[in-house]
């Protein structure tokens, strides 16, 4: 190999009171996939936005096939030929497919031409795609492909990929990474990132690992197994959750003909759904985002009311009951989106534990809350669930997202549910608190709880329920045991490819060659 | 009650007048929302435009000028908001309505000594021949050339909106500024001209009333128009036509209910006199039934993160 695509060398950013990246060094080469590994927090998104020329670095300085690159923005990373495809935040609901395939270009044609364009593409790579669509009723995984496209029409030296396959099913990923192959074999670079490791196993050529900020080691991910590499991640031996009971108790949660409205114009509609949960037992929920996960919480919270008879606990109807009502009786929930949502960012850690803690723990008194008892609950919160805080008065918005997220589960563990019904209970945490969140909910329901975990992480769900099943376009497939399942059961059980095949490039051409 | 005193055609010509202030107004708002940016402020900038190029139109005696020297008063005007949302951070709504008292202060102290006055007259552009045609004459081809500007800023802002890349990147912003920005956009550049274009049309509707429409200068002399505009963006659901549209009908239910009152009808002023608010308000909440939305970022401050 001569010399890199692009090359690194000791990049650093600090932002005040962080360093994101401290003196990161890599190189990747033509024709290569070469993966960005680390936890949340590692600094992979502040190196990727330096590339593209989002961020400027401190220091250090990148070399772009042997030439200074120091894109002072977007558009001249674009003209260099790099292309990202981001995570969140690039997609406009409003628009149609070929309005925001065309806001990522530089000199976009007609959009009749584009439009063409789009399709041609779309067929040839096997990513089916309609260009005058809105982008905000695609699923998960077309809204991906509205991205790629876009990428793809700028014939890109150096493609970014941001956790890419975090909304897809095993058989969309498995169909990404044919389309990333066909591109790594026309000769396009790939920096590939991600904390699935097993995906990085299949697909990468070389990985760089960061740790805090620091590059803490290199490794061809073929030759090293998923275990050493995530213990290079967290720096750590990992703990594996440990179950302690099997058996189930009577039913708790009786979920049936369960029908509901989105409540956002972008939302799915639940249809028909029906579940038991025994006390005891942990039910997994699957699916891509968007499916009507959202929704289901909302169902079963109380923030929706739903018809009556469709959820009842214990025998008791409790469709037409608002959340404090259900807290009330042991129901609680956790939502995913942290801020906002399972927290008023603003408001102290303390103030938030008296939000969902008030009824259950009993903090007021005729209307006056009993601060102190509040105050020893949140700190009961912060010591169990070693929140890493300075203390119980910071506003829940300076914390970490994943340290909040130990906070939110943890208020609602402690408060001894009967019924809980977590989303994402892990989403952007670390490894080890991962794990720990799994430990207190698989304690949780050894104690004889009923629990409803939604999850976009199917390695989580098998390791910690008891049955799992999948939404799909707001309907719950058939439950079935979690032990034994494969993974491309899971995957059909999650609506399979949803349309997509293998593309056709290599196709094409010995087909032109044979001509 | 003589209602043959009210004459077809000079009602519907006069109602186009009437309906210009707020149509300009309206306008200009549209594109700020568009943008992501909710201006409270109308009210304010057209109060400024209006006693802006009433004093400069005095001075210099050419109307012309008057009215570029009330699009820049409302342009230099909006600055200030422009400052204070997206530099300072300040919230949307305080800043408009503080922009909009601001504005109100301001026109009664610049206007004292123009109090009682005669601005010079605008010529109307009599296009020959056109203009004698019977009833078209008269309502399409003999009127002041603001109104046919009023008219053709619907269109262009039509098309730069659906067709232009400019018009392509204003709406993204508006859509998610955070998606913007990671594509490399300027979202304040962007939000920057907008809130200019809105002020400069504010100021040029407003000068319309105290140029054209009245003419002449009285303290807070346009009336809440602001206001209507502000609400008649919303119930147009951001699209232009039914903005031009929701303006002639206020104008024409406002124009309409002067008539009956001259014509003494035995309805009570008050109840006439509300009547083109409650009217036009009632149309366009029907016609906004299809849930065509507001821009999901109207109203929320951008700040780039890192």
């Amino acid at each position: 190999m001569s010399t890199p695509l692009l090359s690194i060398k000791g990049l650093t950013k600090t932002y005040p009171g962080v360093v994101a990246n401290d003196d990161v060094s890599f190189d990747i080469g033509t024709n290569e996939v070469h993966a960005l590994l680390g936890e949340n927090g590692a600094g992979k998104s502040t190196l990727v936005k330096m590339i593209y020329g989002l961020v400027k670095p401190d220091s250090g300085t990148m070399t772009w096939n042997g030439q200074l690159f120091a894109p002072p923005e977007p558009k001249a990373a674009r003209a260099s030929g790099v292309a990202m495809v981001f995570q969140h935040f690039s997609l406009f609901d409003a628009l149609s497919v070929a309005e925001n395939v065309a806001l990522g270009m530089e000199n976009p044609p007609a959009m009749r031409d584009l439009a063409r364009r789009i399709r041609r593409v779309s067929e040839t790579y096997g990513l089916p795609l309609d260009p005058n669509r809105t982008v905000g009723d695609l699923s998960a995984g077309e809204r991906q492909r509205v991205e790629i496209i876009r990428c793809l029409l700028q014939d890109p030296k150096l493609l970014i990929m941001d956790e890419p396959t975090s909304v897809l099913t095993p058989q969309e990923v498995e169909i990404l990474f044919q389309t990333l192959n066909k591109l790594k074999a026309e000769g396009t670079s790939i920096l590939y990132i991600s904390h699935k490791l097993e995906e990085i196993r299949a697909l990468c050529d070389h990985a760089t690992i960061l740790r805090l900020g620091k590059n803490v080691g290199e490794c061809v991910p073929a030759d090293t197994s998923a275990r050493d590499m995530a213990e290079l991640m967290v720096g750590d031996t990992l703990q594996t959750p440990t179950r302690t009971t099997e058996k189930a108790g009577a039913v708790v949660l009786d979920v049936s003909g369960l029908t509901l409205e989105p409540t956002n114009d972008y939302g799915t509609t639940l249809k028909n759904i029906h579940f038991t949960v025994r006390a005891g037992e942990i039910l997994g929920i699957g699916g891509v985002a968007g499916n009507g996960q959202d929704e289901l919480l909302s169902a079963l919270s109380g923030e929706s009311l739903t018809w009556p008879d469709s959820i009842k606990v214990n025998g008791q109807d409790v469709a037409n009951l608002g959340p404090n009502a259900r807290r009330g009786m042991g129901i609680l929930a956790a939502p995913e989106e942290r801020l906002g949502h399972a927290a008023a960012p603003d408001l102290s850690l303390t103030e938030n534990a008296l939000l969902t803690g008030a009824i259950r723990e009993g903090l007021t008194n005729n209307g006056f809350v009993n601060w102190s008892k509040t105050t020893e609950f949140a700190d009961t919160i912060i010591k169990e669930f070693d929140v890493r805080t300075p203390g119980n008065h910071v506003a829940a918005r300076a914390l970490s997202g994943g340290n909040l997220q130990k906070f939110v589960i943890g208020r609602e563990v402690l408060q001894r549910p009967e019924v809980l019904v977590v989303n994402q209970p892990t989403w952007g945490v670390d490894a080890a608190a991962a794990a720990s969140i799994r430990q207190a909910l698989l304690d949780l329901a050894a104690g004889g709880a009923a629990i409803v975990v939604i999850s976009q992480d199917l390695d989580e769900l098998m390791e910690i329920s008891d049955r799992f099943g999948a939404l799909n376009e707001g309907r719950l497939s058939d439950l079935r045991p979690a032990a034994g399942l494969s993974i491309d059961e899971i995957g059909l059980m999650m609506g399979g490819a949803h349309g997509m095949e293998v593309a056709h490039v290599g196709d094409e051409e010995k087909e032109g060659a044979s001509a | 009650m003589d209602l043959s005193a009210i004459n077809p055609v000079l009602l519907i010509a006069s109602l186009m007048v009437a309906a210009t202030p707020l149509l300009l107004a309206a306008i200009g708002e549209l594109v700020v929302e568009r943008a992501g940016v909710l201006n409270l402020g109308v009210e304010g900038m057209m109060i400024i435009g209006a006693i802006a190029g009433f004093a400069i139109s005095v001075e210099t005696t050419s109307p012309m000028l008057g009215l570029v020297a009330a699009m820049l008063a409302g342009a230099v005007l909006s600055l200030l908001f422009a400052f204070l949302t997206q530099f300072a951070l300040a919230n949307q709504v305080a800043s408009g309505l503080a922009l909009t008292l601001f504005g109100l202060g301001l026109s009664a102290l610049m206007g004292q000594s123009y109090v009682g006055i005669k601005p010079p007259a605008m010529a109307k552009l009599d296009i020959p021949v056109l203009s004698d045609i019977p009833v078209l004459g008269p309502i399409l081809f003999s009127h002041d050339p603001v109104l046919y500007l009023g008219i053709a800023l619907t269109g262009a802002v039509y098309w730069f909106l659906k067709k232009s890349r400019g018009g392509l990147i204003l709406r993204a912003v508006g859509e998610s500024h955070d998606a913007a920005h990671a594509l490399g956009y300027n979202v304040i550049r962007v939000r920057i001209l907008a809130i200019m274009f809105g002020g400069a049309c504010a100021g040029l509707g407003g000068a319309y009333i105290s140029l054209i429409r009245v003419p002449q200068w009285t303290e807070g002399m346009t009336a809440g128009i602001g206001w209507i505009a502000l609400a008649l963006v919303v119930f147009a659901s951001w699209k232009p036509w039914r903005v031009l549209l929701g303006a002639y009908l206020f104008g024409g239910i406002n124009v309409l209910q002067l008539n009956l009152q001259a014509a003494g009808i035995a309805i009570p002023v008050e109840y006439l006199a509300m009547s083109p608010y409650l009217i036009t308000i009632l149309v366009l909440v029907i016609m906004s039934a299809d849930k065509s939305g507001a821009p999901a970022s109207l109203g929320r401050t951008f700040h780039a993160s890192q």
